[in-house]
């Protein structure tokens, strides 16, 4: 018997898109039967399957600290919701020896109408502590969250910094063997970020063990002594960190290929939780004479137009939309957004409509950048967060006039600048 | 309790699984917690807040009983219509809320259930529990009106929370029913009022059934679990005059059961999957 903690053998998740997917009504199950009754229906119903996750195996020991990383749609998130439990493999087995607790959200359960004091309790019991278990941390909690006099007010007054500290602060106090972290954690503001990390290296030296998913490769360097590449479902490399991130990079240039200006991810787009009031149903990047991005040179602008749609019972209130625009390594560089970093309030969605985002000058050198799309309301809930939804490239500009193409390896961002050199006594 | 001695296997489940009762012993603070939290946010930001559970069991037994006993003036063998008609509201009323407030709670959870694991029944199961603080107050809502109306308390009243278990697990059936079935088929959205609204007229509400029901059809009248359950009430609240009628009465229960071990088990089967298209 070997002393893993966890143990993954030939995992395989199959999804079946097409027809009978997703939701349908009683009337198509209906109208389905009734064309297999009648002996004239198009034979079996045109479905097609596809494997989010296949013949996957690793081990984990105790005290690991496994960083999960992959592409859009690479299977880490499906790898993660079949190690919580909350959903079946299709084939394979994982064995579990100790308690596991998975964080894929920080809040998750949290009720607006609640007091601070009652959504300690539901989440606590939500994430898997027991009552006896939060009455203890209790006051830990509440310190740690900044709250101590807001106990009693509902949730929904909270300011959003409160919120997440709420949320998050229940989540520290998870005590669990095996902790399993999505990095859904990363939204917040960056203190909330490096406190979240913080916490999560206090966990970690502590000798639990942690299986961490993320963009974010530098966290991931930071944090985990091990890593995982998960590439279109397949477990592409297992092994040390680093070369888990330069295979990482590998792919991902392989991944994206040539493209002229910008790609959309497609899969981002149709991945989104079909049951939130707001979807974004497409992404497009424009010059700043209105046609398609064809090319982006540094100190350039370009217009980024989010298409959205929007259930019409969606009390609105405000709906806010964010921009984040990120090396390919996952650094964040610049976020954008309506309210609440900028003052642009969005009074009214409509069913369907479109939000255009103008940069008139973006000052960052030669290289790929991804974005990231979060669609949410400021201080109640995240609607849609769209990670690595487009990338696009910036050609290598000699913005100094020097002959050199500014890129990536020359820092990321340019500055109008100028030298001024004075001698005061001369040689 | 202490897991790292045992060693998990999470793998496919293939054809029946059981329905892992004790997992949902495991959890039972959860399902508590879920309860708790469905009455805070009922009542929350309502301006007349708990008042509504005393409000709408009252003005509907005022309007039925101006409705079927002073206008239509169905038989009421001697007792007050109005508390003949209070009698059958609470277990009707509590099959009524707990099956809307039960259908949509899977849908209602779909973040929490696509981001945390525990057994999914418990979902259901609590939003079903929710509704017995409504029933408790308009249980005391009739315990006062009785002698209000010259209805003596009677030793059968000892027998209430039996019946009570009469119209709880068809209100348990239903929401396992029609929660998993939600998921899959949003129709469930339009039939759950039609049903409700229905249901009330359909059930003995408002009338005793076997003045109006060809005797013939007793036992076919049976299969509504919910006779059973109004039955057992009348019987308990206003005495001997209204003593159930037994093969009736269990017609209603083992339709119950057989609806209740159907559901579960439908249930259990549909879970797996819940995550994936919630």
């Amino acid at each position: 018997m070997s002393d893993h903690c966890i143990s993954i053998r030939g995992l395989g998740k199959k999804f079946v898109l097409g027809e009978s997917a997703g939701h349908d009504t009683l009337r198509d199950q209906l109208a389905a039967g009734a064309r297999r009754l009648l002996g004239r229906g198009r034979g079996p119903r045109k479905t097609k399957e596809f494997w989010a996750l296949r013949d996957v195996s690793f081990d984990v020991m105790p005290g690991d600290v496994v960083g999960i990383v992959g592409h859009n749609g690479a299977g880490k998130s499906t790898l993660l919701k079949l190690l919580s439990q909350i959903s079946e493999p299709t084939e394979g087995e994982i064995r579990v020896r100790g308690r596991i607790a998975s964080l894929l959200e920080v809040g998750t359960g949290f009720h607006p109408e609640l007091s601070g004091r009652e959504n300690i309790f539901l989440n606590g019991a939500i994430l898997g502590m027991s009552q006896k278990e939060i009455r203890a941390k209790f006051d830990e909690i509440v310190a740690f969250a900044e709250v101590e006099n807001f106990l009693d007010t509902p949730v929904k007054r909270y300011s959003s910094g409160m919120y997440v500290r709420l949320a998050f602060a229940v989540a520290a106090h998870l005590e669990p063997e095996i902790l399993v972290v999505d990095e859904v954690l990363a939204v917040g503001d960056i203190q909330f970020q490096k406190r979240c990390l913080g916490k999560m290296a206090d966990v970690a030296k502590s000798g639990r063990t942690i299986l961490f998913v993320s963009h974010n490769l530098a966290a991931v360097e930071k944090l985990c002594t091990r890593g995982v590449l998960l590439e279109k479902g397949l477990l592409r490399y297992n092994g040390t960190t680093k070369e888990c991130i330069d295979q990482y990079l590998h792919v991902a240039k392989e991944a994206h290929g040539e493209f002229a200006g910008y790609v959309v991810s497609k899969s981002v787009i149709d991945k989104q939780s079909a049951t939130a009031p707001v979807r974004v149903t497409d992404l497009k990047m424009f010059d700043l004479n209105g046609n398609a991005l064809q090319q982006l040179q540094t100190n350039e602008g370009f217009t980024l137009r989010i298409h959205y749609q929007c259930g019409s019972a969606f009390a609105q209130g405000a709906t806010a939309f964010l921009v984040t625009i990120k090396t390919h390594h996952g650094q964040e560089i610049l976020r954008l957004s309506t309210i609440p970093i900028s003052g642009f309030h969005i009074e009214q969605l409509g069913r369907t409509g479109h939000l255009d985002l103008r940069i008139d000058c973006i000052p960052l050198v030669g290289g790929r950048y991804v974005v990231d799309l979060t669609v949410f309301r400021p201080n109640v809930e995240t609607i849609q967060l769209l990670t690595e939804v487009a990338a696009f490239e910036i050609i290598p500009t000699d913005v100094y006039d020097s002959g050199i193409g500014m890129d990536q390896t020359r820092g990321l961002i340019v500055a109008k600048h100028r030298w001024h050199h004075e001698i005061q006594e001369p040689i | 309790m202490d897991h790292t001695q045992n060693e998990r296997i999470l793998r496919p489940t293939r054809g029946l699984t059981g329905l892992k009762l004790g997992e949902l012993w495991r959890f039972r603070e959860l399902l508590g917690l879920l309860a708790w939290r469905d009455v805070l946010i009922r009542y929350k930001q309502t301006y007349l807040g708990v008042a509504w559970a005393v409000l709408q069991p009252v003005l509907t037994m005022v309007v039925f009983s101006v409705l079927f006993g002073r206008l239509a003036k169905f038989d009421s063998r001697g007792a007050p219509y109005a508390v003949l008609v209070l009698a059958a509201l609470l277990p009707w009323q509590f099959f009524a809320s707990a099956l809307t407030e039960s259908s949509n709670s899977l849908v209602a959870s779909a973040r929490i259930i696509s981001k945390v694991y525990f057994p999914r029944l418990i979902i259901p199961v609590s939003a079903v529990l929710g509704g017995i603080l409504d029933m408790l107050i308009a249980t005391a809502i009739l315990l006062v009106l009785m002698p209000f109306y010259g209805v003596a308390f009677r030793p059968h009243l000892l027998l209430l929370p039996l019946f009570f278990l009469a119209a709880f697990l068809p209100a348990l059936a239903a929401g396992v029913w029609f929660s998993a079935l939600n998921v899959k088929y949003r129709d469930v959205r339009y039939v759950v009022p039609f049903f409700t609204r229905i249901g009330m007229y359909v059930t003995p509400v408002g009338f005793i059934w076997q003045s109006l029901v060809p005797q013939k059809w007793w036992l076919a009248y049976n299969l509504n679990p919910l006779v059973g359950a109004i039955d057992g009430f009348r019987w308990c609240v206003l005495g001997d005059a209204f003593l159930p009628w037994w093969p009736g009465f269990w017609m209603s229960m083992a339709v119950t059961v057989v609806l209740l071990i159907l559901g579960l088990a439908y249930f259990r089967q549909v879970e797996k999957s819940f995550a994936d298209i919630v």
